[in-house]
């Protein structure tokens, strides 16, 4: 009895392991540098709304000064832009 | 079912060396099918692993004694609960844990990766899965769970007594996921360093991680700080024991690494930095393993020699030097991006704070292997004990709560003179407030380390509410709405930032509970008779009498300490010692009591100013003759009349007990130590917990913002 239970657990094993090889290779390989391109634009993207809130409460509770501020803030905007052009390029 | 134990087992190393050699083949190939074969197979690994535990724990529940360390580690009359955690009181059962919880947390992170760094999820795959091969060949080949006793004893071992404690429960179930959780960030470490993708993905996909096994090694640590407190005897929560150690190390520098990655997300600075930080939390933590399951350094928690060190030990040198190699191969892409522009800077702050974490690191690291470096140079073993840590940890230990109220009070690239100023009143003229006050107000003098320590600790707390009140103000003046309403909100927004805050305020509160008990500790040791009283600091001690409580189990001798406080009665206090019979039939059926372990049950009394804390060692010396004879006369007796005469035995010499020892403490505000912890835990939960809502408002206002920034040139234009 404990022998077929535990042919019958290897062999689910085996069938949940090969199962992806059920289907011919696509060539698609392992990574799509598109895709893989903008999700790390996205998380760019989400990191720099971040920084943009975090200066601003900087400034508001007193440590930025308002020219440290806009130079950081111009910085951070600059690039948030530049990565939503991307995006927008990117997903066509 | 020690054969579907078994077979479960060595599948799961078939599975897991499949899951590491598909996942390397399938990016290699750039065949989709391999790598994802691969991320099933780790999800196979875990349903095996699951099996094998389901197995073993059912067969301590069962009794079954067949089962070679079921049969060393448990007994009949073991407690339920104690029977389920067994498991993780032997070598091979701990290192079933290991693999275990490895498996569900590759899973976990590979569930949700599953569409995201393709490039580098294969190689961190192929590290984790070479990670659970090694453990389930070790448990195969040198500590099998699934080992088996033929004519299986009717009787079990038992578990150890010291270990019958609930927070001995979870203490080593959450150590271990702390150090598991830690093979996570490695593994993507290593991932993008073989795949040159050197940028903040991987810090990204592994920081709740990192934290998580931040939080699992802290409630580790608190558990055997809090067992030790309550169980040992000594009336300490921390003795630099060596595997106390172990598990510190990966905590400082996995503290250090949480600070640092905001650094390299922010600033794209640090990488080196980080990347060699991760690789020694988690060697750090195969070390701890190694101190614990090889027995190499004498200490509370090692369990004797093992087989299992040598191969533990030659998985920690490929592990450094396969990681150092990968490191330093890899140097021209980690340049930073930016370099630190100010000295008053948040960036600046962190890398300061870094230093005297990782420097407190070293400090205990060579504290820890001293021995073994002694012993290999001279031949002869030594140790370095509490008086040499303390003198070393404590000054870092005190500017690290300066640093944990400065942080917080600098910006992000630059902090003006006129804004520095602004934010550091307030807290600096509270620390000044403070240092004064408690000179002239209390013995704090006497112990300057003690007294910098409040002082600093009253800026740091200063700063945490000033920023705070700041993001309720703020967000008030914003929205109209009340303080009552805006703080919450304010918070919620930003649960990274003031979750962490709340971590700073849980560590200083900690610090304050060690230095305010380590620092004014009043501590005697007292002989006492039945009706003598004695004097420790403000308390008057009697001791009122003695009471036998006798089981099959174990035999109690509980004493009772009346305490008096002011002319008032405070306490009644009943510390316990407890004997638990040796199996050993040398021993005699009456001796067997006494020859084998013994555990203290503290008497404690616990309060917001002071803990006073008293622990009890009768005198069994008289009881000698006694058991001689009774073992001699009683030998050949049922076990009943053994029993009965065990009962009179205890019955008599409490009747008329001779003077014990006892050790009373006064401990000041241990308790705070306890609160902090949990303070701290509980803003590391709060600063990972997901805020999708919260999140998805502020990415779309900015998100439009932005647009409009974009058509607004582009409509100029037209």
């Amino acid at each position: 009895m404990e022998f077929l239970l535990a042919l019958a657990i290897v062999a689910l094993v085996g069938l949940f392991v090969l199962w992806p090889f059920r289907a011919a290779a696509t060539g698609e390989g392992v990574s799509d540098p598109v895709e893989d391109e903008v999700a790390e634009l996205e998380a760019r993207k989400e990191t720099l709304y971040r920084e943009i809130r975090d200066a601003e409460a900087d400034r508001e509770s007193g440590k930025l000064g308002e020219p440290d501020f806009s130079r950081l803030d111009g910085e951070l905007r600059r690039e948030a832009i530049g990565i939503l052009k991307r995006l927008d390029k990117l997903r066509g | 079912m020690i054969f579907l134990g078994s077979a479960a087992l060595v599948a799961a190393l078939g599975t897991a060396l499949f899951a590491a050699g598909a996942a390397i083949y399938g990016a290699r190939r750039g065949d989709r099918r391999w790598v994802d074969s691969s991320r099933r197979a780790v999800y196979a690994l875990a349903g095996l692993l699951t099996v094998s535990v389901v197995v073993l724990e059912s067969a301590f529940l069962r009794n079954d004694f067949s089962f070679e360390v079921v049969a060393s580690h448990s007994s009949t009359s073991t407690p339920t609960v104690y029977k389920l955690v067994a498991l993780w009181s032997s070598q091979e059962g701990s290192l079933l844990l290991w693999a275990f919880v490895l498996s569900l947390a590759s899973s976990a992170v590979l569930f949700l990766t599953h569409r995201r760094h393709r490039e580098i999820v294969p190689w961190a795959t192929a590290v984790l899965m070479g990670l659970g091969s090694f453990f389930i060949a070790l448990m195969l080949f040198k500590a099998n769970p699934f080992g088996e006793l033929s004519p299986a004893p009717a009787e079990g071992g038992g578990l150890t007594p010291l270990l019958r404690h609930w927070a001995m429960v979870v203490h080593p179930p959450m150590l271990y996921t702390g150090y598991v959780m830690l093979s996570i960030p490695f593994a993507f470490a290593i991932g993008a360093l073989i795949t040159r993708k050197l940028d903040s993905s991987w810090l990204r996909a592994t920081r709740r991680f990192a934290l998580a096994a931040w939080t699992f090694l802290g409630i580790g640590l608190l558990l055997g700080a809090f067992w030790s407190y309550n169980e040992l005897g000594w009336g300490g929560y921390w003795g630099w024991d060596a595997v106390e150690n172990a598990a510190l190390m990966p905590w400082l520098i996995t503290t250090a690494f949480l600070h640092s990655i905001m650094v390299q997300e922010r600033r794209g600075m640090l990488k080196v930095w980080n990347v060699s930080l991760i690789c020694a939390a988690f060697i750090l933590a195969l070390l701890g393993t190694f101190l614990v399951r090889s027995g190499i350094l004498e200490s509370i928690h090692a369990f004797g020699a093992s087989t299992v060190g040598t191969p533990l030990l030659f998985l920690i040198a490929t592990v450094a030097i396969g990681s150092t190699a990968l490191v330093v191969s890899r140097l021209p892409l980690l340049q930073a991006e930016r370099k630190i522009s100010s000295p008053l800077s948040r960036e600046a702050i962190f890398l300061v704070n870094n230093l005297l974490l990782v420097g407190l690191a070293v400090i205990v690291f060579y504290g820890t292997f001293f021995p073994l470096i002694a012993e290999a140079v001279t031949g002869e073993r030594s140790s370095l004990g509490s008086p040499w840590f303390d003198r070393y940890v404590t000054p870092i230990g005190v500017l690290l709560v300066l640093f944990t109220g400065v942080g917080p009070l600098f910006a992000w690239g630059r902090i003006s003179g006129a804004a520095l100023r602004r934010v550091l009143a307030v807290p600096a003229i509270a620390a000044g407030v403070a240092l004064v006050f408690l000179a002239i107000t209390t013995d704090a003098l006497d112990s300057p380390w003690a007294l910098f320590l409040f002082a600093f600790a009253a800026f740091t707390f200063t700063a945490l509410t000033q920023e705070f009140w700041r993001a309720g103000s703020s967000r008030s003046s914003l929205t109209g709405e009340g303080m009552a309403r805006a703080l919450p909100k304010a918070i919620a927004r930003n649960r990274r930032r003031y979750g962490g805050y709340i971590a700073h305020a849980g560590i200083v509160v900690l610090l304050i509970g060690i230095a305010a008990s380590s620092s004014f500790q009043t501590n005697r040791d007292l002989r006492l008779d039945v009706g003598e009283s004695a004097t420790v600091g403000d308390y008057t001690v009697t001791y009122k009498g003695l009471s036998a409580d006798p089981q099959t189990e174990r035999i109690a001798f509980n004493a009772v300490l009346d305490v008096w406080k002011d002319g008032e009665q405070f306490a009644v206090l009943t510390p316990a010692r407890n004997y638990y019979p040796t199996l050993d039939p040398a021993a005699g059926p009456i001796g067997r009591y006494f020859d084998g372990e013994a555990t203290s049950e503290v008497g404690l009394r616990s309060g917001p100013r002071e803990d006073f804390w008293a622990a009890f060692q009768p005198d069994l010396t008289s009881l000698g003759p006694e058991i001689e004879r009774g073992n001699r006369q009683l030998a050949d007796v049922p076990p009943q009349g053994q029993a009965l005469a065990i009962v009179a035995l205890a019955q008599t010499y409490a009747d008329d007990p001779p003077p014990a020892t006892f050790r009373v403490i006064v401990n000041p505000m241990v308790i705070w130590l306890w609160i902090g912890a949990l303070i701290a835990l509980g803003g590391a939960a709060f600063a990972i917990w997901p805020s999708s809502e919260a999140r998805r408002r502020v990415k779309m206002a900015y998100e439009a913002r932005l647009g409009r920034e974009i058509e607004a040139p582009a409509a100029r234009r037209a």
